[in-house]
Formats: structure tokens, sequence, C-alpha cells
């Protein structure tokens, strides 16, 4: 079970963004007063996550690109996604 | 001029520790104090007493510099601060400097000197986020405590335009025994004003609040019911408002991690250059800070005796050093140390493992049990 259904659209709200950090060598996600390192995973996932794709269409291309079973990684993107949301540091229209 | 709990001993607080390096890592976010200059006067206000003249403030061109250097450095997030930052009629091209450095640029301020047409172009010139500060939740409240006639009203109309442009709002309501009782409202407005974002901030007695302590001590019933509130509101509020909390101190057993450790996070710059650990670092006698741009910050964050003075557990005393707590709070804030104890290596008096914690306890009980509301305002530079 995923947190988010699969025609919902998330996106990174404004004032939320991913770079990548040169002298650390991670990528982070910077919001209002808030830095998050990103894992592999979670960077992964927020570059797919563009306000255009739907859910599921991130699950399908992580899917594939990882080779990994679609559950899981809709389980993993979708918790990821939800604590994102419930910070305040995205939505799902 | 200052009435701070005066050092029992000067001489000898800020002598580094020698030997063993420890890890420096790099710093993730920096403060940048544009100006002392403010038109509130907030009895809070966590300027230091002595403040610098406007003379001596950095230029656009020495802001831009220190950017460049923080961001080399590794610091992602800038907080634009005072004083009161729009006070800077280059407050814009500073944001603009601060966004070609690549730095996530957050402007903290009251909102007065702000315009549309400002608003504008800061956010043309790449601002990420505003903190708008909150002194009441009535023009009465607010106004009084920021000493500013109409203060409040011009506030409210910022935050309008602020969220007209969906800019990214956090509401820092700065709380105190005066409007305490009011939280929950402060937390209805906040999200009224679509602020994604609270931060409760109970007052802190440091600089120009160590005045009013008898004015703005919170109670210890305040203390629990805000906590209360906050956590109530927090389950209330998931997806809406995300609630950052600091609490009491005072009425706490255990001491706030302190800039999450010395010359660990976080650096400070004011606004004649001089580079700090935090804002109140000058009220430790005995450190020479070192000033941007003129030396560059790296050299300052890796190799000052004033960055490396309390960095790792080395400098720690009992009962820090031997605690299982000291990596989590650092054995808390060293300026209050200095200013209870006389000794900034101490414990912070605020653990109940602080020979010097009741005595505290007890001046914060006798200072929240005061009736006075009369006010000591901030003056400006």
């Amino acid at each position: 079970m995923s947190a988010l259904p699969d025609t919902a659209v998330p996106r990174l709200l404004r004032g939320v963004r991913t770079r990548f950090d040169r002298v650390r060598g991670i990528w982070v996600l910077l919001a209002p007063e808030r830095t998050l390192r990103l894992d592999q995973i979670g960077a992964a996932i927020l570059a797919e996550t563009d306000g255009v794709r739907s859910f599921g269409e991130i699950v399908d291309r992580l899917a594939a690109a990882y080779q990994a079973p679609r559950e899981r990684i809709a389980a993993d993107a979708g918790a990821f996604l939800a604590a994102l949301i419930e910070r305040r540091m995205a939505e799902a229209r | 001029m200052t009435t701070q709990a005066q050092p029992q001993t000067a001489a000898t607080q800020a002598q580094p520790q020698a030997d063993r390096p420890v890890e420096v890592r790099p710093p993730m976010a920096m403060l940048a104090e544009l100006t002392h200059r403010c038109p509130l006067s907030c009895p809070y206000c966590s300027n230091p007493l002595e403040m610098a003249a406007r003379e001596t403030e950095l230029s656009t061109a020495d802001w831009a510099t220190i950017f460049a250097q923080a961001a080399e450095i590794g610091v992602l997030q800038l907080h634009i601060s005072g004083g009161e930052p729009a006070s800077r009629r280059d407050l814009e091209q500073i944001v603009g400097a601060a966004h070609a450095a690549d730095l996530y640029t957050n402007l903290i301020t009251s909102g007065i000197g702000l315009t549309e047409r400002r608003l504008d172009a800061l956010v043309g010139a790449g601002l990420d986020h505003i903190q708008l500060s909150l002194q009441g939740v009535d023009a009465a409240m607010a106004d009084r405590i920021g000493g500013y006639q109409g203060g409040f009203a011009r506030k409210m109309q910022v935050a309008g335009w602020i969220g007209a442009r969906e800019i990214p709002l956090t509401l820092n309501a700065v709380m105190h025994r005066q409007n305490l009782d009011r939280l929950p409202e402060t937390v209805e407005m906040a999200v009224a004003m679509g602020a994604r974002r609270l931060e409760v901030a109970t007052v802190q007695f440091h600089g120009w609040a160590t005045r009013n302590r008898a004015a703005l001590m919170p109670t210890r019933a305040q203390a629990r019911e805000a906590s209360r509130i906050v956590a109530e509101a927090r389950e209330r509020l998931k997806g809406v408002l995300v609630i950052d909390y600091v609490t009491a101190d005072h009425h706490a057993d255990y001491p706030k991690p302190c800039m999450g450790g010395w010359g660990s996070t976080g650096l400070n710059v004011t606004p004649d250059g001089r580079v700090m650990p935090c804002h109140a670092a000058h009220t430790i006698p005995g450190f020479d800070f070192p000033r941007a741009p003129g030396t560059h910050l790296g050299t300052i964050w890796r190799e000052s005796a004033v960055f490396n003075a309390f960095r790792g557990f080395d400098w720690m005393q009992e009962p820090c050093r031997s605690c299982e707590r000291k990596t989590r709070d650092f054995g808390g804030c060293r300026c209050q140390a200095m200013a209870f104890a006389g000794d900034a290596r101490a414990t912070d008096p605020v653990c109940i493992k602080s020979p010097l914690h009741a005595r505290l306890q007890t001046a914060a009980e006798a200072d929240a049990a005061s009736d006075q509301t009369t006010l000591v305002y901030r003056t400006g530079p």
C-alpha cells in the first residue's frame, strides 16, 4: 500500500529545491529553515518529481531504472513524498 | 552600560584548547546581520547592548564577497537579518548577491520598510523565503511590545502582500509572559496568513531581554500550557502548518543544543564584519573576533581561536565531560554558562546537573511572579 494514489501529481512547493552540494559531495533538499541530506533513493525520487508526472508514472520510471519491484518502489517513494507533504515541503494534486 | 550578569573571572575564558585537533565539518548556515538599525525597539532584541553604528556597516560589495566565501566553504542557507534588514536600501542587491552565490536566501524581517515594489524586486533578485516576526496578535499588544505605533497594521499589510505573491512564509512569534496566553490565536493567525511554518519562540534571556526579565519571564504554568498547545496544534495542523518551538529553557531540566554545537553548523556575521559562532558570543570575554571579508571565512571557520574554543568535547568540565547527553546538547549554551556561572566552560545552568540549576530556576520563578509590565526598550545604534 502506498501513501499516495497513482493518479496524484506530486511537486515540491515553491521555495523548496534540490541542489548538488559540491563541498560535501551529496544531494540536498533546501527548504525554509531546513536542509535535508538526500540519499540516492531520495534524490532519484525527486529527480522524477517534476509537477507533471503522476505518482504512478514516477513509480513506473523508478521501477524500470532500478529494476526493482514496483510495490516496493511505490511504498518507499510514497512514504518519502508523504513525509515531505506533511512537512509542508511538497504537495500532491 | 551593561546590566547583564557580570562574569566573575574575565581573563582566560576564551583560550583555545590545544593539542588534539577536532574534526571541523563545513558550516551549513550563516546569519548575516546587515545592520543594527531598526524602526522597532523590542525589549528582547538579540542585538548586543552596544550596537554597530551605521558608518561601520559593511558595503554591498563586502557582503557579496562574504557570500561567495560562505558558499565556497559549504554554507547552504543564508539568513539575512538585522536589526531590520529592510533598513538597508541596498537589500535587493545584497539578496541578489546571495542568490548569485547559490545560497538559499531567507529574509528575517519585521516587515517595516518593505513595500510591494521592494517585495517584487526581492523576489526578482532570488529571495527564497521570508520569516516575518510577530510581536502580538493585535495592535495594542504588538505596537506596545515593538515600541512602534502603527507597526502591527503595517505588518498585516505586508503579510497580505507576501501572501498575494505566494512567497514562502514563516511567522516568527516571540512569546513571553505578556503574550503567551494568546498562543492559540497566534497559531490561528499563522494559518490565516497562509504561513507554512510557525516558530513559537519563547524569549531567550540574552542581550536586551536580560533587562526585562521581570516583565517578560513566563510562568512555569504558562510554559507547560504552551507545550501542550503546541503539541495539540502540531497534530491538528499536520500538512498545513509546521511548528517549531523554542521552549522557556529557564523552566526546563535540560539545556538546548545551542547552535547544534559551537562552531559545528553555523556562523554569524555582524553589521561591521565580525564573525562569531553565535549572536551572543561577544558576551564571552577574551575573544578577538576575526573580521570578514578581510580574513577569509574559511580561515576563520577552521583556524580561529574563537571557533575552536568549544569545538568537540575536550573543553568540557564535569558534569558535562562524562555525561551521556553531551553528544545531544553539547553542554548547552556557552553564553548562558558565562552569564550565570562566570565560566563559559561550565555546564549550562539550565541543566539539572548544574550546581547553579536551583539558583537559575529560583530566579526565574521570582521574575515570573513579578507583576511588572513596564518595558526597557532597546535603543538604536
